[in-house]
């Protein structure tokens, strides 16, 4: 009978065990997961925009069985409320409570900057489909993040040349978001435009979430060539309405920089921003076959055209993808990093793209007019300008020498008072 | 440059008239029971909100406005029978208790409204601008400086020449008085703040397609109102209407010529007109 005493009390252990550690097994290779944080500012002045961006995120991961690299995704998003403090809140918890892999995500240029020490720090893979901010691929860079589009003077660039050389202007007044995004947009148009010989003669800032552009609007000189302008969010439709209110649409042409005609913009928007030039890398209308694949998708599941976010983080979830494939595991965030610059993207929806020296892309710049299409206005590219680096025609190491655009530089020499 | 002149300073009195329908209700509210509601803002958000559904959904702009208001109103006497009516005489559980208002409030908004900034498309017919001259401007601020007026002439005649008014005034400056010689002040409490909250809703479904309703508005309007009301003196309708047109014009013109001192130009007439004046411009205690 000894033996089956012993028989009883093994399989009492053994079942006692089975109950007590559910699922100690080794997990297989194939069941490897990664982690993904994803601060958005989903409640705030760009909340529209920047929920596209999850919208673009997800539909990639719908077409790829809810995996990059072959490992099922967790995806934790997190609420910014477009604030810099609550961008670093929302880092903090990531890393430190939910032990994420990596983050990508993120909208506004300062929180790109409110995070840039937190994650050089603790090593934190950080990708950045929509934050512009200059410097976190210039002199604030790490080996820790990788942008995944322009920088915000990038396109402009190559626009302030375009507005004096092809467009004729030589004397024009900018409005402007007064913070980062704003100056070194503005810093960049101006440069260029001023390098070949135009003239900025008043330089208007208006802050972040102006609810009313009438004292702005009224200042803007009558007798300028042309407007430029770039604002963010909420703030835009109240800009172009109000400047057809009072009187100027029609009388002083207005272009603007990147964004301001973003999909999302148009949408709500009539006749106020017909004929507004942008420069961008993205246009939902734009022909390439990669694209209309893309925006077609997006149309059959969300029932609007993608703006720019929603391309940027499809993009970045196709660029994750295939880096994952390659470093095979998303534990070592330097080989993450190191298989994200190795990682082809000459079939991304809107263009070519390739890292630069500095984690930051070389893209193509599309010059895009607002007209008026059959389901409302649409951004129509009239022109393109292929492999724009973050630093156009200047030298690298000279250009990072110089100062960051900012409120006060370039200083406004040809403003008259 | 005159014309930027020009341009600027009816900006800002449209800023202004706006200011003066929220101000009016705060003053009324303080001047009848020593009330700081500093839920006044929220109360403005909810009125933009509700504005710009019904528009959304009827079309109608004077139901939109009426019912902004009319909702808000209700809030507010709902607010004042269960909970202000029994703290009269302790302001920091009013003030505390509006606060949470406004904070529960705010939440409740951003969870009916969501997060995105919204701005509602005036009728077509006070939509579009007008040229005055040179001058181009937007019918709807025009409108919107009209309605202030008539608002402002309504509450005048209210408490200047009627019944209810003499009995509000009596009520003010004596209340125990006035329940000696049999009035209702508790009756008449409630009223006046219902018509506080209403003026707040009002402010807010007009303020709809001007600055528009978002999250966080309720807290920068509720600063402005405190500058008019304490610059114009507390508890009086007059200086709610002169604070409110010099606020929206002071605060238009500092934003276009000195855009860096925007806060400064706003608040520093308010520090000097305290030091001088401790009641404000037309207070009178």
């Amino acid at each position: 009978m000894k033996w089956s005493v012993g028989f009883v009390t093994l399989v009492m252990a053994a079942m006692l065990l089975s109950i007590a550690l559910p699922g100690t097994e080794v997990p297989a290779q194939s069941q490897q997961r990664v982690r993904v944080g994803m601060p958005i500012p989903l409640t705030g002045f760009v909340a529209e925009s920047a929920q596209e961006m999850v919208e673009g995120f997800k539909l990639y991961l719908e077409q790829s069985g809810q995996r990059l690299g072959g490992m099922a995704v967790d995806l934790r998003i997190e609420d910014t409320e477009a604030q810099p403090q609550m961008a670093l809140t929302k880092m903090r918890k990531l890393v430190e409570q939910d032990k994420v892999d990596l983050v990508v995500g993120y909208y506004l240029a300062f929180e790109g900057y409110a995070v840039r020490d937190y994650v050089h720090k603790n090593k934190v893979p950080l990708f950045l489909p929509v934050v512009a901010a200059d410097d976190l691929t210039q002199r604030k860079r790490s080996p820790y993040i990788v942008r995944m589009i322009w920088t915000s003077s990038q396109p402009n660039h190559p626009f302030g040349d375009y507005a004096y050389k092809k467009l004729g202007y030589r004397r024009m007044v900018t409005v402007g978001a007064d913070y980062a995004f704003g100056w070194e947009n503005v810093g960049g148009f101006q440069r260029t435009f001023e390098l070949a010989g135009g003239k900025i003669v008043q330089k208007i800032w208006a802050p972040v979430g102006t609810n009313d552009y009438g004292p702005y609007i009224a200042q803007i000189r009558r007798d300028a060539d042309a407007v430029y302008v770039l604002l963010v969010g909420s703030d835009i439709p109240r800009f172009f309405k109000q400047y057809q209110e009072f009187g100027l649409k029609g009388k002083i042409p207005l272009i603007g920089g990147n964004a301001v005609t973003d999909e999302d913009v148009l949408r709500a928007m009539g006749t106020e921003t017909e004929g507004v030039l942008t420069s961008h890398t993205y246009a939902a209308t734009f022909s390439r076959p990669e694209n209309q694949r893309f925006v077609n998708a997006f149309r059959t599941r969300y029932k609007k055209d993608p703006n720019y976010p929603a391309e940027a983080m499809y993009t970045a979830a196709l660029w994750l993808d295939r880096a994952l494939k390659i470093a095979g595991s998303p534990k070592d965030p330097l080989r993450l990093v190191g298989a994200v610059k190795r990682v082809d993207l000459r079939d991304a929806p809107r263009g070519p793209l390739k890292l630069d020296a500095y984690n930051n892309p070389i893209e193509t710049v599309l010059i895009r007019k607002v007209v008026k299409g059959s389901k409302g206005m649409q951004n129509e590219v009239i022109d393109t300008i292929p492999n724009v680096s973050q630093f156009w025609t200047f030298d690298p190491v000279t250009y990072l020498k110089g100062p960051a655009y900012t409120r006060t530089f370039p200083p406004c020499q040809y403003c008259e008072k | 440059m005159m014309l930027f002149w020009a341009v600027s300073v009816l900006n800002g009195l449209a800023f202004g008239s706006l200011l003066f329908l929220l101000s009016s209700g705060f003053t009324l509210a303080f001047g009848m029971m020593r009330v700081i509601n500093v839920a006044h803002g929220s109360f403005y958000l909810l009125g933009a909100y509700v504005a710009l559904s019904l528009m959304r959904v009827t079309g109608i702009f004077a139901l939109a406005l009426v019912g902004g208001a009319t909702v808000v109103m209700m809030l507010g006497l709902l607010s004042q029978q269960l909970a202000l009516k029994r703290i009269y005489s302790n302001q920091l559980a009013q003030v505390l208790f509006t606060m949470g208002l406004a904070f529960a409030l705010g939440d409740v908004l951003l969870v009916l409204w969501g997060g995105n900034p919204q701005v509602m498309a005036p009728p077509p017919s006070i939509g579009g601008s007008v040229a005055i001259g040179p001058i181009v401007f937007p019918k709807y601020r025009l409108f919107v400086m009209a309605a202030g007026l008539v608002v402002a002439a309504a509450l005048h005649v209210l408490l200047s020449r009627t019944r209810l008014g003499m009995a509000v005034r009596a009520s003010v400056d004596d209340e125990e008085m006035a329940q000696g010689v049999g009035l209702n002040t508790e009756a008449l409490f409630m009223i006046m703040f219902g018509l506080a909250a209403f003026l707040a809703g009002l402010g807010g479904a007009l303020g709809a397609p001007f600055i528009g309703a978002a999250r966080g508005i309720d807290f920068e309007v509720l600063p402005l109102t405190l500058v008019v009301v304490i610059l114009g003196g507390l508890g009086s309708l007059e200086g709610a209407l002169a604070g409110s047109l010099f606020v929206g014009v002071v605060d238009s013109l500092g934003k276009a010529a000195f855009p860096e001192l925007s806060y400064f130009t706003l608040f520093a007439p308010m520090a000097i007109v305290l030091a001088v004046r401790p009641t404000g411009l037309l207070g009178r205690r």
